[in-house]
């Protein structure tokens, strides 16, 4: 011990992580400081990772705070292009917030919100093509609904009721569909980025032209698969686009426990030889025009990109969570990039293109149409009071392929259990 | 053939047949594995199909269920099964259950191929018998050869099989037989029946265990390296064993089991690894439950001990023809 006698050396202490606020403290985010939208040049989709050192470190952005679109970021997409994503985000927001509602009334176990991270899972998904392969965590319900996947479908999962095609075995919102181009996903945490990296392998392998993308949160960055991954992805340069989603709190654990005081998330690229860049989340053209540079370039067989988008996990880590336990309520509030489908409106009525009135008239639309699918849905039944909407036996189904005999015998034990109890 | 070569061929002969079928792991492309298993491979298929991975389990299982969700059959290969613990979540969380998670959406057809057992001096991290964490896991299959014919034909029905298998290649007998005697070598494979292995196509089913040798007195349950120390055993003691090399873990062909074990009435169970938990424990169960009023003395379960592998004392935990012998006088006892 360092209070030895004879021994005269320094104790070493050590150091813990703390968030700037907790709760009661009063919250600004004044330090933090961002390039201005347009500021950060666009290099070519060939560029060597060596000569993009400086991009983990910058945020790249394209809508300045009048909501114009400016630099070589600016993806210059048609506003019609601008208003399907706007659609999308809002479609995906109203989706959440009528699904948060039937969790709090017991419709289903649980639901987990993105709420002021629409634009990232959206943009993405318009700006990659329908058939490439996501692989995603659990916040990107915006891929399927950019993707004009049915909301009953998702709403069917989130209620394990009898047009869940998933028999009713996931927990809410852990979707697959691989017509839409969505993987499983996993409750174990980053599993999927080493899949994507796979799965895009393969396609290069096979001479394909599909690419794979996959997204995990900065929490997750801690996990070995994340590093396993960034390994296959730099040394095969596979063709896949890894997104870190840094909403700043992986439960109530802030960044700094994944490595965020140390350096930036994109950064982990730089040691795997990756191009990484650095996004502003909440900015849908700026995230748009990433990825749809990160999926050129892996088209283009210039390997893998890493790109964190910089934003603020506004709700609850899920239903599940309370987050005034840990975090100042309105810290969100302060969070200084603003409300991505706010931005994107702005920017819009700023060309031009749109006005309150549409936007109201939008709002009401999506409203409804989350509300229509929900009540088709809740026709086929809710998690509550009819538990079991799959026959009994369908959990015995799918653990293989055929059925195995140890599996046949155990199926006609728990039948006749029900039997024998008269259930 | 001895097993290697067999072995071999049965990814050569699976790679022939279905372009989907990909080979990787650490050391399997230009150097063919570091027990060769691969040799020649990458040569004949080119390095799309057959490739050198990072050193990192986790990653070669995770792109492989990746791979798998393509539409290829990767044969990963662990170096060591003492090497597959970083890739368990992998394995267990996502390989074994893709299927049932996504109803069938995806699946992952992957056979992850990796020397196990010890008896070759590898001390505690190169001789370990892990197959009893994985037959816990549902929605994963085990499988354990014994000889080269079934090695290249129980090898080649879990690449065509579309669920993760898991196939453990007994290390110490890759190069051929041996009686449990740590000072006498291994036979060489040639004098033995099972190294009569076809070049082609030809498959051994899963799921199903053989009678290696008839016997009326005892049972002995075994797979892999063991099936041969109970054959000398047999031979040695005089006792007349009938002998069952289960070739299958999961699903277990617990038929031919129960059917043996109520004409013989005694049951000993062999395996290396570690006692407690081990599949011992589910073998005993099962044929408790199924032949109780049958069995004329308990069930006995010869395996090594709840010890790590010790490297120069590795004879003193491998279930040899003492350990084996021993138990037998006791069921024969009763
Ligand atoms: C392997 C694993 N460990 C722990 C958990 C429990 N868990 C679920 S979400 C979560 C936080 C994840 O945070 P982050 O990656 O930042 O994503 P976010 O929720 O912020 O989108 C934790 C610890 C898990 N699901 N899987």
């Amino acid at each position: 011990m360092a209070d030895e006698p004879g021994r005269n050396l320094r104790s070493l202490s050590l150091h813990v992580p703390e968030p700037k606020y907790r709760p009661g403290d009063t919250v600004s985010f004044d330090d933090m400081e961002f390039p201005a939208a347009g500021s950060v040049a666009r290099p070519d989709i060939a560029a060597d990772p060596a000569t993009l050192r400086d991009y983990p470190f910058t945020l790249i952005r394209v809508l300045d705070p009048d909501g114009q679109a400016v630099g070589e970021w600016n993806p210059r997409l048609e506003p019609d292009r601008i208003r399907a994503i706007l659609r999308a985000m809002m479609l995906t927001c109203a989706f959440d917030d009528r699904m948060f509602r039937a969790q709090r009334q017991g419709k289903t176990s649980f639901y987990m919100k993105c709420t002021g991270e629409e634009a990232i899972a959206v943009s993405q998904a318009m700006a990659l093509d329908r058939d490439d392969m996501c692989f995603p965590s659990y916040r990107q319900q915006g891929l399927l609904i950019a993707r004009d996947w049915p909301l009953i479908d998702m709403m069917c999962q989130i209620y394990s009721n009898a047009g869940d095609r998933l028999k009713g075995r996931q927990l809410p919102i852990m979707y697959s569909s691989k017509e839409a181009g969505f993987f499983s996903i996993s409750g174990n945490l980053g599993t999927q980025y080493p899949q994507a990296v796979g799965w895009a392998m393969a396609s290069a392998a096979k001479g394909d032209t599909r690419i794979a993308a996959s997204w995990v949160g900065e929490g997750t960055t801690a996990e070995g698969d994340f590093h396993a991954a960034c390994t296959f992805a730099s040394v095969f340069r596979a063709p896949v686009v890894l997104n870190i989603v840094n909403n700043q709190w992986a439960i109530s654990s802030f960044a700094g426990f994944a490595g965020g005081e140390s350096t930036t998330f994109a950064a982990r690229g730089l040691g795997y030889g990756i191009a990484a860049l650095r996004v502003d989340g909440n900015d849908a053209l700026a995230v748009y025009a990433a990825t749809e540079w990160a999926a050129e370039r892996a088209r283009s067989n210039h390997g893998p990109t890493l790109i964190e988008h910089f934003t603020y996990r506004v709700e609850a880590h899920s239903t599940s969570d309370d987050p005034s336990a840990y975090r100042p309520a309105d810290e969100g509030l302060h969070f200084p990039l603003g409300d991505p489908i706010e931005r994107l409106k702005q920017h819009l009525i700023r060309i031009g293109e749109w006005d309150d009135a549409s936007h109201e008239a939008l709002q009401a639309e999506v409203t409804a149409q989350v509300r229509d699918a929900g009540k088709e849905a809740e026709k086929l039944g809710t998690l509550s009071g009819t538990a079991f909407n799959h026959g009994f036996e369908t959990s015995f189904e799918d653990v293989f392929a055929e059925m195995p005999p140890h599996l046949r015998e155990q199926m006609g034990q728990s039948l006749e259990e029900r039997r024998v109890a008269g259930v | 053939m001895n097993m290697i070569q067999a072995i071999n061929s049965a990814m050569d002969v699976c790679m022939e047949r279905d372009d989907g079928v990909t080979v990787l792991g650490e050391d399997v492309g230009y150097f063919g594995g570091v027990f060769r298993a691969t040799a020649g491979l990458q040569k004949k298929y080119g390095k799309n199909r057959v490739f050198d991975a990072p050193i990192n389990e986790c990653g070669i299982i995770g792109v492989s269920i990746g791979m798998a969700a393509y539409g290829l059959r990767p044969v990963p290969e662990i170096q060591f099964a003492d090497y597959i613990y970083p890739g368990m979540d992998q394995l267990i969380s996502e390989a074994a259950r893709l299927r049932y998670r996504s109803a069938g959406d995806f699946t992952c057809p992957i056979t992850v191929r990796s020397p196990f057992g010890g008896g070759i001096f590898g001390g505690q991290t190169h001789s370990q018998s892990p197959e009893g964490i994985f037959t816990h896991v549902s929605g994963l299959k085990t499988v354990i050869p014994s000889n080269p014919y079934d090695a290249k034909g129980l090898l080649i029905a879990a690449i065509e099989d579309p669920d993760p298998v898991l196939f453990f290649e007994p290390k110490r007998i890759y190069n051929g037989p041996f009686d449990g005697h740590y000072d006498r070598p291994v036979q060489p494979w040639s004098k033995h029946d099972s190294s009569e292995v076809p070049e082609g196509y030809y498959n051994v089913p899963l799921g199903k265990a053989a009678v290696v040798r008839a016997g009326e007195a005892v049972t002995v349950l075994c797979y892999g390296t063991m099936v041969h120390v109970a054959l000398g055993v047999a031979q040695e003691s005089g006792v007349d064993a009938e002998i069952i090399d289960l070739r299958t873990l999961v699903p277990l062909d617990i038929e031919t089991i129960a059917a043996s074990v109520e004409k013989t009435g005694r049951c000993v169970i062999v395996h290396e690894a570690t006692r407690t938990s081990g599949f011992g424990a589910e073998l005993s169960a099962q044929v408790q439950e199924r032949c109780f009023h049958h069995l004329e003395a308990p069930i006995e379960r010869v395996t090594g001990w709840d010890t790590p592998y010790p490297h120069s004392l590795e004879w003193a935990y491998f279930p040899g023809p003492v350990r084996l012998g021993q138990a037998l006088k006791r069921v024969m006892k009763d």
